[in-house]
């Protein structure tokens, strides 16, 4: 049914840590790999080794650079994936019912086998977080890995998504940040976690916690300035003499 | 957007053939027989063409009766209800006017607004989405059921109401245009608010792959964009001021013909502009707005 809940028992989802992340794309591939042989239609490529390669990912990881007016540029790396939005509009707009948000987790999923693959739920996400799969016409979206999150039959420190599993870095956390007392809720509060824009009304779930503040270099350094005005020695007469040469000197 | 050929054949096509039967429900002209059979038939080739083109873009197109499940939600699935309802009250209307010579008025006034809701819902799709501030505004489906019922009053050869409603549809399409121009500015979402960075311009340093994807081939469509002017002028000449020109000079078959066929290749043209300008937020995170 796609009509969101008017709320749901628990908010599970992602903080993700851009002071932390490293940019490895770690997540990606073990995003890709867990997805790609678990739940629901594989995670297909499009030509993989070929010229043009292109394929479904549920996660992946922007760079970019910031450049204050005062201080050296910064680079940040910023992986993104769905942040099962409250306000969901791709749940919304789905004819078939396919899209869903639970009630229970607040989890946002496709069931697969209604989806017609119009993609109209991808148009209507502003963060780009769902694919429609070339070889299965379906969409594909970040489940939270429920097939993990959930699962007996795997040891207890594998239940959370496998994305924050293998982060090698610790910048991706899982927890309900619908609880204010929750690990992820604390850590949000504390360091200023932010919504992805707010301003599209989707209310966000995953929280992103942004950049610390770099330390600043007090000067530029002196290597990069001239040590002297006027060039003496053996250079300052190659200098001298070539400028007196016709097209020399400025 | 990406402007997909079978998206803009849906639109144009439905619009004209919804657009049509509008007319041809209120009984304007009020036609039996051998006539009524010809202008049902171009409005069903048109409406039915249109909805046929537009299952060539779903992924699963044998799950398509799926499609009206959801109307509590979804417009899309709205769309679905609306144009069955329409093409079936209208067939059972068609009918009466064409084997009985009867014309049902209720049943044609029913027809008559479920067609343009029909209209209105397939707006609404467009106009629903927040992440494309271009379509997200009031003018969407102004401009939508104004030329359904331009271009419906020119087939039904309703001359009278055909020249006033051209007018206003090309008003309300350079409105569109001008006003949409503005919209990604107005609706807030920047480089800085999609990635929540501060402290100074952001710059997209690397896309997360080398290759194209999805989302790029889909959402971030920048071809085009260069003759945007020039393609503007196009439209508006063929889709309003060529046929009103038309029918202001004595009825001839040969001129209608010109006038209807000069306004499909303009709303054609507005249509690929509509999706190829509009610029979705999700390529602000690839730095390309």
């Amino acid at each position: 049914m796609t009509t969101l809940p008017q709320s749901t028992d628990r908010k599970l989802g992602l903080v993700i840590d851009l002071d932390t992340c490293v940019g490895c794309h770690a997540c990606v591939i073990s995003c890709k790999g867990w997805n790609t042989e678990n739940y629901g239609a594989p995670l297909s490529d499009q030509s993989p080794y070929g010229a043009d390669p292109s394929g479904t990912f549920l996660n992946r990881v922007h760079s970019y650079e910031v450049q204050p007016e005062d201080g050296l540029a910064q680079l940040v790396h910023f992986p993104k994936s769905c942040l099962h939005c409250e306000d969901a509009p791709c749940v919304t707009v789905c004819p078939t019912g396919a899209s869903y948000k639970r009630t229970e987790d607040g989890i946002v999923l496709v069931n697969e086998s209604d989806c017609i693959g119009c993609g109209l739920c991808a148009w209507s996400c502003p963060y780009g977080a769902r694919e429609l799969d070339a070889a299965e016409g379906v969409m594909k979206k970040c489940t939270l890995c429920i097939d993990r999150i959930y699962n007996d039959n795997l040891p207890e420190e594998d239940r959370m998504p496998a994305c924050v599993r293998t982060c090698p870095a610790g910048a991706r956390h899982f927890g309900d940040l619908g609880d204010p007392a929750s690990a992820v809720s604390r850590l949000v509060a504390e360091r200023g976690g932010i919504d992805l824009m707010p301003e599209q009304g989707t209310r966000p779930v995953n929280k992103y916690l942004p950049p610390r503040p770099k330390d600043r270099i007090a000067a530029a350094p002196k290597a990069l300035e001239p040590v002297a005005e006027e060039a003496t020695g053996f250079l300052g007469w190659l200098d001298r003499a070539l400028d007196r040469l016709p097209g020399g000197g400025d | 957007m990406h402007p997909a050929r079978s998206v803009i054949l849906f639109t144009t096509l439905s619009g004209l053939g919804f657009g049509l039967l509008i007319w041809l429900g209120l009984g304007l002209p009020t036609v039996t027989g051998w006539s009524a059979f010809a202008f049902f038939s171009v409005a069903y080739l048109l409406a039915g063409g249109g909805l046929i083109a537009s299952t060539f873009h779903l992924g699963r197109p044998e799950r398509g009766l799926k499609a009206f499940t959801q109307w509590r939600t979804s417009w899309l699935s709205r769309e679905a209800w609306c144009s069955a309802a329409t093409l079936l009250v209208m067939a059972l209307y068609g009918a009466g006017l064409v084997f009985l010579e009867a014309r049902w008025a209720l049943l044609g006034w029913i027809g008559a607004a479920l067609s343009l809701l029909t209209v209105f819902t397939t707006s609404m799709i467009y106009t629903q989405l927040r992440s494309v501030p271009r379509w997200h505004m009031a003018l969407t489906p102004a401009l939508f059921l104004s030329l359904a019922l331009a271009g419906g009053a020119l087939l039904a050869g309703q001359v009278g109401y055909a020249m006033p409603l051209l007018l206003l549809a090309g008003a309300i399409q350079i409105a569109h245009w001008l006003r949409g121009d503005g919209a990604l500015a107005r609706s807030g979402s920047t480089m800085n608010s999609a990635t929540g960075l501060t402290g100074g311009p952001v710059r997209a340093f690397e896309p997360p792959h080398t290759g194209p994807n999805y989302l790029l081939h889909e959402m971030v469509h920048v071809v085009g964009r260069k003759h945007a002017t020039r393609l503007r002028a196009i439209a508006l000449v063929m889709m309003v001021l060529v046929p009103a020109g038309c029918l202001a000079l004595p009825f001839s078959h040969s001129i209608a013909a010109l006038a209807v066929l000069s306004h499909l290749l303009g709303i054609l043209a507005s249509r690929w502009l509509f999706f190829a300008e509009a610029e979705h937020v999700v390529g602000l995170y690839y730095g390309k707005r």
